[in-house]
């Protein structure tokens, strides 16, 4: 096991090689303690080395994590954004206007792939879009003078984000019921009425399957004075194959980590670009990024919007993770694109078709970029649960799928291969995965009891709830001079 | 194409399997009418066209720029190891950290960051990051707001406008207002260290109110200011901590943090990682305490929040380590340093005055000339600078620049 940082601190020891402090004043007690580690740059180095090595990344292998989009992240795209690192956001904008060209650039093209009339590149995730959204729905609502309209109505499949963004935009959320996979229509025909703000949904859905009646669902809702609300986490099956815009969304954020290859980061950040159609463009968060084609041209921030929702990132978001999206945009043209997403339909339906034979398919139709399976049969005859596969999994080098979501479906993994995987390695996987319901059938014991090769077993998540234990210094029952 | 390894005899190959003649037979679900629409087409570049973009570029910066501008984001020393280690592509390129047996070291390096913040805010519980300082602000009322049943909060001195406005914006669709007076209504009393315009005052008036009138007192504290300072007895700490080992990269990625009093636990915000015991006994991590989640409890999540800024938390705690006490105490030091020299500096010349007080990297410069085309700091009003000082700006940038100005002020 590695040890944590500060167990490796000896007095006295320091990696850095700054200049003595100099005397100052602050006006101000200054602290006495502060158990920082002391270590040599080697411990620094080893360290963070040696704990990279008990994680898995998309460079470690396949890592088909259902609704996540877990493709390649591109190398150039990390050198292409480094060189604005630099930069402060509170430098004017004619010293940055070739880093707001990139950005303006990039914007053109999510209206150009998305159908909007324009997107604002604020929001710093998926979830901080929907709540940006949502509120960009209610200015549209409020600036009518129809303030009855307070619901906002989510399909019971929908990620958790989509709820709980409702809540903090200061709508109720109605939940909505499925069918056969989809919208159920009648339960959606039952709630709309002149309170309902609008409904959010992903397409294809969290089952992985293209909503068949969404005009019709769009017809409804916008019938009913409603606006809809795009949830672009699967948005990776929609390039080339259907706009957004075009299914009758009025507004919709995109998981550039998701769709355009920038890094998950072991969570974050990412980046939540929401787009608008024309008509819900005056409430965009503030600013926008705008171009004067006077005098040769010039990009700036604009505040005059006096129907904004105002302002939700302190500057204009995740710039950084902007930039590799754009790298990626540049690349592959939208020619790439549109192939991207239809291999990754294809590499997602090959899978499906691989497992089928072994694995129950709740919803056997051809899916798009992603599919759910069902382990239930396993679960009654051996009690091998989703959570034993996905363990099982590890033991085979790879990451597992997701699982136990969409709630909808009983001891469910979600695969979602990505375009970027090549056939060889669908096809190990789906042997692994063979090789696992053979396992299941002949030594559940030794499913149920997987992982066996990481580096560590399954921890008790009970015990971690129990007796929380969140900080080095409080487990230790050293609490600083300071702590209350 | 780049970056799709499918050869035609792999598609072919693969639909076989599947059993149909072509990709589009698998779109049978997506209506007609919006196939036809197809996307609107641009090109595409070489690696190399794109790169290259990069130096022709025009109206860029060539390099980092003697402009002094800071104001919520700054320009810090990051020593090599912090790029080159949470450059690893195990880190960047993990999702989070959900299945804790392949996830160890993210996990790891999450939960000496939680510890490392509380150390430094002297409280006992820290979250594994949010967005920025802005949005970690406005969780912090939300947990105020949860926590006393009040709907109102009051800044005691200057915030950031930037800071102000994600506030208000993220608020008020839930009744929850800002306020000039502390009253019974009042949930949260917000306290800036240092204040917008870099000046460092106490804290214990503001903490006095919020008692008196059984509010929280929410402390927005540079984490830096903390190393050298006694951190403040606020319920709950936070503020934006990029000037730990993260570039400004033009505001965002950013780093907000956000630590509180054991009790808040439940209202919390974001991802935390929590230690325990494997199978075997051996000592693990894992995200935990995660019923507060929107995962879990949906509309009645604690909230809407699905990610934290691992990467740059990641920067943040190897930066740490790396300085250790005397390393951030040093680069502490010397910010107050060169602010006090810059202001004895800038304001001692003619027409130009700065502001009382003892202040932290950031400080206001009034000015005999008009200022807002000089793009030297932030131009707060026409002939009022605020500007900014770290470690990085020696004496001679500083005596360059006072130069410039007093050549400035002599021409207006």
């Amino acid at each position: 096991m590695e040890r944590l940082i500060f167990e490796y601190s000896r007095a006295g020891r320091r990696a850095h090689t700054l200049p003595d402090a100099p005397s100052v004043d602050f006006g101000w007690p200054e602290r006495q303690a502060l158990r920082l580690p002391e270590v040599s740059e080697i411990d620094v180095v080893r360290h963070y080395t040696r704990l990279s090595r008990q994680n898995y990344g998309v460079d470690n292998g396949f890592y088909p994590l259902g609704s996540c989009t877990m493709k390649y992240n591109p190398k150039v795209n990390e050198k292409f954004a480094e060189k604005f690192a630099g930069r402060n956001p509170q430098e004017a904008d004619s010293a940055n206007q070739d880093l707001l060209s990139k950005l303006y650039a990039t914007e053109r093209m999510l209206c150009q792939v998305f159908g909007y009339a324009r997107f604002t590149l604020q929001p710093a995730a998926g979830a901080h879009g929907e709540f940006t959204g949502l509120l960009i729905i209610r200015a549209y609502h409020r600036d009518r003078g129809d303030a009855r309209r307070t619901k906002i109505l989510v399909p019971d499949a929908a990620h958790g984000t989509n709820p709980a963004s409702c809540t903090l935009a200061g709508f109720q959320q109605v939940s909505i019921k499925s069918l056969q996979g989809g919208v159920d229509i009648a339960d959606l025909k039952k709630h709309l009425d002149d309170t309902v703000a609008g409904l959010m949904l992903t397409n294809p859905n969290t089952l992985g399957l293209f909503e068949k009646n969404i005009l019709q669902i769009a017809d409804l809702v916008h019938t009913a004075g409603g606006l809809l609300y795009y949830d672009g986490a699967n948005a990776n099956a929609t390039m080339g194959i259907a706009k957004p815009a075009a299914m009758g969304f009025d507004v919709c954020h995109i998981n550039l980590h998701k769709t355009f290859s920038t890094p998950h980061g072991g969570g974050g950040p990412g980046a939540g670009p929401v787009g608008v159609s024309a008509a819900l463009v005056p409430y965009l968060p503030c600013p926008v990024l705008d171009f004067a084609p006077e005098d040769g041209g010039h990009y700036y921030f604009n505040y005059a919007l006096p129907k904004s929702i105002g302002q939700v990132h302190s500057f204009y978001g995740n710039v950084g993770v902007l930039l590799k999206a754009y790298a990626y945009l540049r690349i592959q043209g939208s020619a790439g694109l549109k192939k991207a997403s239809a291999l990754a339909v294809l590499n997602a339906n090959y899978l499906k078709a691989r497992l089928q034979k072994v694995y129950d398919i709740p919803y056997p139709r051809y899916c798009q970029h992603e599919f759910v399976i069902s382990v239930q049969n396993f679960k009654k005859q051996y009690g091998v649960t989703a959570a034993d596969i996905a363990k099982r999994l590890m033991d085979y080098g790879y990451h597992p799928p997701t699982v136990y979501f969409p709630l909808i479906v009983p001891e469910c993994l979600m695969l979602e291969p990505t375009e970027t995987e090549a056939k060889e390695e669908l096809d190990a996987f789906c042997d692994a995965l063979l090789q696992i319901a053979e396992e299941v059938r002949t030594n559940p014991a030794l499913v149920k009891s997987a992982p066996h090769s990481t580096i560590i077993g399954r921890p008790d998540e009970v015990r971690a709830v129990k007796e929380p234990d969140l900080n080095y210094f409080n487990s230790l029952g050293v609490f600083s001079a300071y702590t209350r | 194409m780049a970056y799709l390894p499918h050869t035609e005899s792999d598609i072919q190959e693969m639909l076989r399997v599947i059993g149909v003649q072509s990709i589009a037979d698998l779109l049978g679900d997506v209506p007609a009418s919006l196939r036809a629409e197809g996307l609107e087409e641009f090109g595409s570049v070489s690696e190399m066209e794109l790169m290259a973009e990069l130096d022709s570029s025009p109206g860029g910066q060539k390099d980092a720029p003697d402009t002094f501008c800071g104001a919520g984001r700054y320009d810090h020393f990051i020593p090599a190891v912090v790029p080159l280690l949470a450059g690893r592509s195990e880190f960047y390129t993990a999702y989070t950290p959900y299945q804790p047996e392949i996830s160890q070291g993210t996990l790891t390096a999450i939960y000496e960051f939680q510890s490392m913040l509380c150390e430094l805010t002297g409280l006992a519980i820290a979250n594994a990051s949010l967005y920025d300082g802005a949005t970690a602000l406005a969780e912090a009322v939300n947990m105020a707001v949860s926590t006393t049943g009040r709907r109102e909060y009051v800044v005691v001195n200057l915030l950031s406008p930037n800071y102000r406005a994600v506030l208000a914006t993220s608020l008020a669709p839930r009744q929850i207002t800002e306020q000039k007076e502390i009253t019974a209504q009042t949930a949260a009393v917000i306290f800036n260290l240092p204040d917008f315009h870099g000046l460092l005052s106490d804290w214990q008036p503001a903490l006095n109110q919020a008692k008196a009138s059984g509010a929280l007192l929410i402390v927005c504290a540079d984490p830096l200011l903390l190393s050298v300072l006694e951190p403040p007895r606020a319920d709950i700490i936070v503020g934006e901590a990029q000037p730990l080992g993260n570039p400004q990269n033009f505001g965002g990625p950013a780093l907000g943090y956000l630590a509180a009093r054991q009790d808040f636990l439940r209202q919390m915000p974001g991802r935390i990682v929590g230690r325990t015991v494997d199978s075997k006994g051996r000592r693990s991590f894992v995200l935990t305490m995660q019923t507060r989640e929107q995962h879990i409890r949906r509309e009645k999540a604690t909230s809407n929040i699905c990610s934290n800024q691992a990467l740059c938390a990641l920067r943040a705690v190897i930066h740490m380590s790396y300085l250790g006490r005397s390393g951030l105490q040093t680069v502490a030091k010397l910010c107050k340093a060169h602010t006090d020299y810059a202001k004895q500096k800038l304001g001692g010349l003619p027409g130009f005055a700065v502001e009382q007080g003892e202040h932290f990297r950031d400080f206001v410069l009034h000015c005999p000339l008009s200022v807002k085309k000089l793009n030297i700091g932030l131009a707060l009003t026409d002939k009022c600078l605020l500007l900014s000082v770290t470690e990085k700006n020696t004496r001679q940038q500083i005596d360059l620049l006072a130069e410039k100005l007093r050549g400035l002020g002599e021409a207006a």
